[in-house]
């Protein structure tokens, strides 16, 4: 895509270089130290959440109430999504931006660094204020991570401000680490790199900053209705005061639906990186897919009432809906067409990265068909709120953007390190995960068709094969994360030494600059032609 | 960019305030938190210690930050791609908070035409009505909820639309001031952000006055319905925007003061200046949705 001419000069004698001890990550302003915290972070809330997980497979591994009470089970689902959410995918992609963009544009960090490390540090804030409430008295958040009203207003336990208050500071977070991309991509692009220059994974955070930035404040806006319904007695969401609890609904998923694709735009990007590397081509209709990205990301603010077919609105909002979510099939179809073009008669092999992104491609493109079929209103109304819609969202979050990540870690997990990692480990973590998922996820389609309901600790006894069939993919997949910990561990500290660029067919910037990248990437700017 | 060959980028320095202000965005987070907890269980607590202890810090990180910032800036460290970075940092913050004025708006839009609409027996709701909340009549502003709470409404003459003129007004002042620091006429400057802060300043004491009167007078308040609920978050959180730009424009005052900024380089001044339009913005669209119609 882009070729570097000219010098660059790569070391900075000046006053940073990097320094040491625990002040270096406290007061850091460098793209690579925030996004390997960024990334580091994420991995952490990626197994607390997922610890949850675990709690909630444990006790639906058989019907009848076993090993927690429903109220820790409420509990244990709607901090697992928070966490999932708020914690693992985003500051995940965050990181990636991090490191990625300023390398992959030519720029010497981001555009407002101090900024960056501001956006960063609130999060562990966030998220112990989150998960102390749990331990408060009466119980932490439990109605669910969309906390819909009245569950999160008349019926929610005292501790709800502190789940509040902790959303209004990852928002600040989001929102600041979204200006800082987006500034970075508009002011800091190295000459000769036009906005159709850029790599995929830029485009796609360009578009995915502009969603966090226009939606996120729309979450604090929520939430502090819910806060001051709660607390200090107006009625936003409470018919005796003349509102109206669907509007609360109407709300949150005008923030909820751009969030989604906020969580799989970077996807594309890293995908649309890592298709063209192994299949040695030039990624196939590059212009298409930056135009696909934004069409997705400009209908994204138009559909959001499809989550709420069932409670209540006039015929012509559930037509309308629908409609505008099937036509958002038109612009990823776009893509997933693309990719399998890129693939089309190219020497591909098989590395671990593009195993990932080949598994993304197949696997999201299954959540995105479920998705096409709860966009049909008269059909939405069996599958609502059962393990269908779970299915769903695991497909495209789980074997979507989590194994984006896992695609883009392993792809320039070289380039951070400047080692290469155990192929055979990250082989085994693949085939490992790639079966525990669809093991783990695959039968909640025929529970949820079958009339599961979501969110309930208990069932009904013809749901206890298949929910013990989930429950060991589900075990076996979180196990299967901790092979992905231990490959990382022994690729930081050592292995084969990673060449400039240990990929035989990738482009950019990035693989020009040594591994691991030096801790200036680029002390002026190099020319891109 | 792409016009400025081969300058030699700047990446400031490592810096505590930005771990500094996380641990006072904790606190405030926290302490908040058990602030409201407090308040609903009408218990004595610590939280709002906490949540004192978080603004301190939060003051003390403002100020080092600033400081260091306006040192940098004043002995000339700064590149002009960082002027760009901060310009369109801040454009994009106003945009954010645009949309978080969006989301209230957006609740009264939708109280009014939908929720209160259908809660009267509009469409196909003639039961919700007739069963749920018999007697109930849809009006607006909602002077009478469907639970039987009872208030006045504000109405747009008289002390509302004063203070629209005087916001109006400051927008302009505010603007010549700009005018005059971008020709280099420093008393235009002085004169008219002075003007601008004390214009500023009436307006908040009148908003302050409003909420008096509609306390006392008419008996609208926080909890007298989703009228109540719209008119004072929407006016509230505008009025908080207003002290937050006046403390700017002070700030901004002392600086002029003390002779920093140029016609090149002002961007403390400027970003002043458009979240001061931005505020009164907001104003205009609340002055027409939520007092005039």
């Amino acid at each position: 895509m882009s070729t570097v001419v000219g010098e660059m000069d790569q070391h900075d004698d000046h006053h940073h270089h990097a320094p040491s001890g625990i002040t270096r990550w406290l007061f850091t302003t460098n793209h690579k130290d925030i996004g390997s915290m960024y990334l580091w972070f994420s991995f952490i809330m990626f197994l607390v959440g997922g610890s949850m997980a675990m709690v909630i497979r444990a006790e639906l591994f058989q019907p009848g109430l076993q090993l927690v009470d429903p109220h820790f089970f409420n509990q244990m689902t709607t901090v697992h999504g928070l966490i999932m959410v708020f914690g693992a995918v985003m500051p995940a992609f965050t990181g990636l931006a991090n490191w990625m963009i300023p390398m992959m544009i030519g720029a010497p960090d981001m555009a407002l660094p101090r900024m960056n490390n501001w956006s960063f540090w609130i999060l562990p804030f966030a998220f112990a204020i989150l998960l102390a409430s749990l331990f408060m008295e009466g119980g932490g958040p439990a109605f669910g991570w969309t906390f819909y009203a009245p569950l999160s207003t008349t019926y929610s336990s005292d501790s709800t401000a502190l789940f509040v208050f902790s959303v209004h500071i990852m928002g600040i977070s989001s929102i600041m680490g979204a200006i800082n991309v987006i500034v970075t991509i508009m002011n800091m692009r190295a000459p000769g790199m036009s906005y159709m220059k850029m790599p995929l994974f830029v485009w796609t955070w360009f578009i995915t900053a502009f969603l966090l930035i226009a939606v996120m404040p729309v979450l604090a806006g929520a939430v502090t209705m819910v806060l001051t319904d709660k607390y200090f007695g107006t009625s936003f969401f409470d018919a005796a005061g003349g509102g109206d609890p669907v509007m609360f609904q109407h709300i949150f998923w005008f923030f909820g639906h751009p969030e989604v694709y906020i969580m799989i735009l970077p996807s594309f990007g890293i995908v649309s990186a890592i298709i063209p590397a192994f299949s040695r081509k030039r990624l196939f209709g590059y212009s298409s897919m930056v135009y696909a990205t934004a069409a997705i990301a400009g209908l994204s603010f138009l559909v959001w009432a499809h989550h709420m077919f069932t409670t209540g609105m006039p015929v012509f909002a559930e037509l309308f809906f629908m409609y505008c979510t099937m036509l958002i099939s038109v612009p990823t179809g776009v893509k997933v067409f693309n990719w399998v073009a890129t693939m089309w008669r190219g020497s591909i092999s098989f590395e671990t990265p593009m195993l990932f992104a080949l598994a993304f491609v197949i696997l999201f493109t299954i959540g995105g068909f479920s998705g096409l079929m709860l966009a049909i209103t008269p059909v939405d109304f069996q599958y609502h709120d059962t393990y269908f819609v779970v299915a769903h969202f695991h497909y495209v979050l789980v074997s979507g953007a989590i194994f984006s990540i896992m695609a883009a870690a392993y792809y320039w997990l070289p380039k951070w390190t400047g080692h290469m990692y155990d192929e055979g480990l990250a082989k085994l973590h693949f085939w490992a995960s790639l079966i525990s998922v669809n093991v783990l996820f695959f039968p909640m389609h025929f529970a949820g068709l079958a009339g599961m309901p979501r969110r309930i600790p208990d069932y009904s006894v013809q749901f206890a094969d298949i929910n013990q069939i989930v429950s060991i993919g589900g075990f076996a997949f979180g196990l299967s994360q901790l092979i992905f910990l231990w490959l990382v561990i022994k690729c930081v500290k050592g292995g084969k030494k990673a060449p400039a660029k240990p990929w035989e067919g990738a482009e950019g910037l990035e693989w020009t600059v040594p591994s691991p990248a030096p801790y200036h990437t680029f002390d002026t700017p190099p020319e891109v032609k | 960019m792409a016009e400025q060959k081969h300058e030699k980028y700047y990446v400031p320095a490592s810096s505590p305030w930005p771990i500094v202000g996380a641990i006072g965005l904790g606190l405030i987070a926290f302490g908040a938190g058990h602030t409201v907890i407090d308040m609903k269980n009408e218990t004595e607590g610590w939280g709002s210690n906490v949540l004192l202890g978080g603004i301190a810090v939060i003051l003390i990180m403002l100020f080092g930050w600033f400081r260091d910032q306006i040192n940098e800036s004043m002995s000339g460290l700064y590149s002009k791609q960082l002027g760009h970075s901060y310009r369109q940092g801040m454009a994009w913050f106003i945009f954010s908070e645009i949309m978080f004025f969006a989301a209230f708006f957006g609740a009264l839009f939708y109280a009014r035409t939908i929720a209160v609409e259908w809660l009267g027996g509009a469409g196909n709701n003639a039961m919700t009505n007739e069963v749920l909340w018999p007697g109930f009549e849809a009006i607006w502003p909602l002077t009478e909820t469907p639970g039987g709470t009872e208030s006045g409404a504000m109405g747009w003459l008289g002390l509302p639309l004063y203070n629209t003129l005087i916001l109006i007004a400051s927008s302009f002042t505010c603007h010549f001031a700009h005018v005059g620091l971008e020709k280099g006429k420093r008393k235009q400057l002085t004169v008219w952000l002075g003007v601008t802060i004390v214009l500023g300043c009436i307006f908040l004491y009148m908003q302050g006055a409003e909420y008096v009167h509609a306390y006392e007078e008419l008996g609208l308040t926080l909890d007298s319905g989703v009228y109540g609920n719209t008119f004072y978050m929407l006016t509230g959180f505008h009025g908080m925007h207003v002290t937050l730009g006046t403390i700017m424009l002070i700030v901004m005052f002392f600086r002029v003061l003390k002779g920093h900024f140029t016609p090149e380089s002002h961007f403390a001044f400027q970003a002043t200046s458009w979240y001061w339009h931005f505020v009164d913005v907001v104003w205009v669209c609340l002055f027409i949705f939520v007092y005039i119609l």
